[in-house]
């Protein structure tokens, strides 16, 4: 573990809770991806923080605040990703674009969490996943002087580390494979939440430990929004990369189809409703850019503070940040 | 008893799981990008000392448990019940079996106990780290060995049987760590 100081929890809450000589280490962490981006020219964009819309993603929690002018009141929401301005602006016209700040989820802190954090998204005409892909891999071995990353699929990682094929195993067998006592009702839990929980546990500690790892072709029903796979419509054209334990990026083909997406808001809605937490309105204007026409693209976010943790060997992402949530 | 959610689980909370009261360990929140949040909590069930991992939907909610721990002296066995008192108020509290555990061979009148209470009823016996207490039998160790290589076992006033090295005599006080069980050294007085 690099750091500067004797023992951090000496550090008063005024104090910053980054070292200084890692301050200086991410600014060069974060001057390094604008030269990579600047090179391919990929042109850095800046989107609205605080939107009209909200996200539909049933995990995922948008803070929200109001605008009041007078009798008006207006909801805003702080951006969980800037995916939604950024579709709009490639529908626009904007070409290749990245962006490189802050995102926002009404969630707890923890290790690898704080509520506020620092996304780098960035999208590619033209692109297809596979394709994106490897743009990762060479932007982490640019930044982390890592060897070019594994490639596994999600149906071969089940294969491999559980035993389990995921299109023919049953709900009882994926729920034997845990092997973990539960507090809530498992049996009644989705087979995707039992997916990603076997993931989670049994797979996601044992890939990705001496090279990045990437995992694509997530199940269609996973898809988020990947287009699915014309050849084979078991999976989605949606990849997350894993190194060190930690979930670093998630990336899609991305879905072009209005009434496909429409559909999939839908379907988020219906799975908020299911689980009790309110729904949240469609991003029409998001909706009208897919109509108008996104043109053929890949995309995909990565956690920047994961990423300095991972660059500088630190534990947690409190020592990435000056000020992380219980000192903001 | 108030309901505790899981992001208020922190390590030293009592709360009730499986209709016994129990310890919370370890609690680690895991958030994928895409997907459900859920702690992975580790816990020590209080009445069985079973340690286990139980998985929780992140936000879910459970009762909290009545449990306190209090500092008690020990006075006697009725044959049944083990009978401790607050110094203080000189309130008595009963002990079973169960509660006492293998506490038992460490008991000696008028020592502290640190009992655990729920709902008013002792669960846990839990002894001092250290407890000085009297050899009643050990073998003459052999002259000239200070060393105490091996050492040699020793019954206690209590009937704790503890390795002691091979110096220590019958009739002499000695310390003892009783999380281990171990001999730590000749008693200071």
């Amino acid at each position: 573990m690099k750091n500067s100081r004797c023992n951090p929890a000496d550090l008063a809450a005024w104090q910053m809770q980054i070292t200084p000589a890692n301050l200086h280490l991410r600014a060069h962490l974060l001057a390094r991806i604008r030269a990579f981006f600047s090179h391919k020219n990929v042109t850095e964009v800046e989107v609205p923080v605080l939107s009209h819309s909200g996200v539909t993603d049933p995990y995922l929690d948008n803070f929200v605040t109001q605008l009041t002018l007078g009798q008006s009141t207006t909801s805003l929401y702080l951006q969980t990703s800037p995916e939604y301005a950024m579709k709009r602006m490639l529908a626009s016209g904007s070409g290749c674009i990245y962006y490189l700040g802050k995102a926002f989820r009404h969630e707890d802190a923890g290790r690898q969490h704080n509520p506020e954090f620092t996304m780098l998204e960035w999208y590619r005409i033209d692109f297809d996943d596979r394709a994106l892909m490897q743009e990762v891999d060479a932007l982490l071995m640019d930044v982390l002087d890592v060897l070019s990353a594994e490639y596994l699929s999600y149906h071969a990682a089940f294969l491999y580390y559980i035993g389990l094929d995921i299109n023919t195993a049953t709900h009882d067998e994926l729920i034997a494979a845990l092997a973990m006592d539960f507090h809530y009702d498992i049996q009644q839990a989705s087979r995707d939440h039992v997916l990603q929980l076997l993931f989670n546990i049994h797979i996601e500690p044992k890939i990705g430990q001496e090279r990045p790892c990437f995992i694509f072709d997530f199940p269609a029903s996973q898809a988020a929004l990947a287009k699915i796979t014309a050849a084979d419509p078991r999976y989605a054209h949606r990849f997350e990369v894993y190194f060190k334990g930690l979930e670093l990026a998630n990336g899609y083909w991305e879905l072009t189809d209005a009434v496909e997406q429409s559909r999939r808001f839908a379907a988020d809605n219906a799975v908020r409703e299911a689980i009790g937490v309110e729904q949240v309105a469609p991003d029409s204007r998001l909706i009208a850019a897919l109509e108008h026409g996104l043109p053929e693209c890949a995309g995909v976010a990565l956690g920047v503070d994961r990423l300095f943790m991972l660059a500088q060997n630190l534990n947690s992402i409190e020592d990435t940040l000056t000020f992380p949530l219980p000192k903001a | 008893m108030a309901n505790f959610s899981t992001n208020e689980f922190k390590a030293g909370l009592k709360v009730m799981l499986d209709g016994e009261p129990c310890n919370i360990l370890e609690n680690e929140y895991v958030k994928p990008g895409k997907g459900q949040a859920f702690n992975r909590v580790k816990i020590r069930k209080l009445i069985s000392g079973k340690v286990l991992e139980k998985t929780f939907r992140s936000g879910e909610s459970v009762e909290g448990a009545d449990v306190m721990d209090t500092e008690l002296s020990y006075l006697y066995n009725d044959g049944e019940f083990w009978h401790f008192m607050n110094n203080e108020s000189f309130e008595q509290f009963a002990a079973d079996e169960k509660a006492l555990g293998d506490t038992v061979k460490w008991l000696v009148e008028n020592d502290l106990f640190t009992i655990t209470l729920w709902n008013g009823t002792p669960i846990v016996v839990t002894p001092q780290n250290f407890v000085d207490l009297e050899i009643t039998e050990t073998d003459p160790g052999l002259k000239g060995d200070t060393a105490g290589t091996g050492g040699k076992p020793a019954t206690l006033v209590t009937g704790a049987v503890v390795r002691v090295p091979l110096f220590i005599q019958t009739g002499e006080v000695i310390k003892v760590d009783t999380r281990s069980g171990e001999y730590v050294s000749r008693a200071s007085k």
